[in-house]
């Protein structure tokens, strides 16, 4: 077994990529390397300066959207991305991205954030994640 | 535990209002520039901090020295090994 946190992010809500930006940073500080394989609506949060924008939040929350933005204003809560970087910064963290939604959705890599550096199948993720500690969806 | 006052903290970093991770990542970024042997102060108002911390500073080896409560948050204080 490999020290390693692989996730599959499949949301593009703002509230389900702090989780993920947040738990990426949890493995980067101790010490695991991180896999996020990013596909379908976890892509459109990727997109290029999405992340500015981007207010959406889960169906199952939705009347929560207006109140959690306010308060992560307020009480000046990093944006995802920020968070994501800073687990950039201090731990071996990988950003790849689906290459089957790529072609659904008529995306190259240069219309992503930088962050992503790679478009992978899902075959060479799941062959990864086998290897790792712990492998979450999101 | 030491008395705080009995400590020389070489570098003191303020995280209060800053959210989990918020705290442990200020801590590493702190900890990456510190020379060796020094000593690093970070004041959290976060709760997970209580374990997040003294559990990253095993992890990465360094030498916790305490949590110190004051008045809404914590100092917690490190000293670099290595």
């Amino acid at each position: 077994m490999e020290d390693r946190m692989s996730i599959i992010v499949y949301s593009g809500t703002v509230d389900k990529l702090m989780a993920v930006a947040t738990l990426a940073t949890g493995g980067a500080a101790m010490g695991l390397d991180v896999e996020l394989f990013v596909t379908f609506w976890g892509l459109e949060g990727f997109r290029k300066d999405a992340y500015k924008t981007n207010m959406r939040i889960s169906k199952d929350f939705e009347d929560y959207g207006p109140i959690m933005m306010e308060q992560m204003m307020a009480k000046k809560v990093p944006s995802w991305m920020e968070t994501l970087k800073g687990a950039m910064e201090i731990g071996n963290v990988k950003v790849y991205a689906c290459s089957m939604t790529m072609e659904l959705f008529d995306m190259k890599l240069e219309d992503l954030e930088p962050v992503v550096t790679e478009v992978t199948g899902v075959a060479t993720f799941v062959d990864r994640a086998k290897e790792g500690k712990m492998t979450l969806f999101i | 535990m030491p008395e705080l006052t009995d400590i020389t903290i070489d570098k003191d970093i303020d995280a209060r209002g800053s959210f989990c991770p918020g705290p442990l990542m200020e801590l590493i970024r702190g900890m990456k520039v510190l020379p060796v042997g020094g000593v690093l102060a970070v004041s959290s108002s976060d709760p997970g901090s209580a374990k997040d911390i003294p559990a990253w500073i095993q992890k990465a080896k360094h030498e916790y020295i305490g949590a110190f409560p004051e008045q809404g948050y914590t100092r917690f204080v490190a000293r670099k090994t290595h």
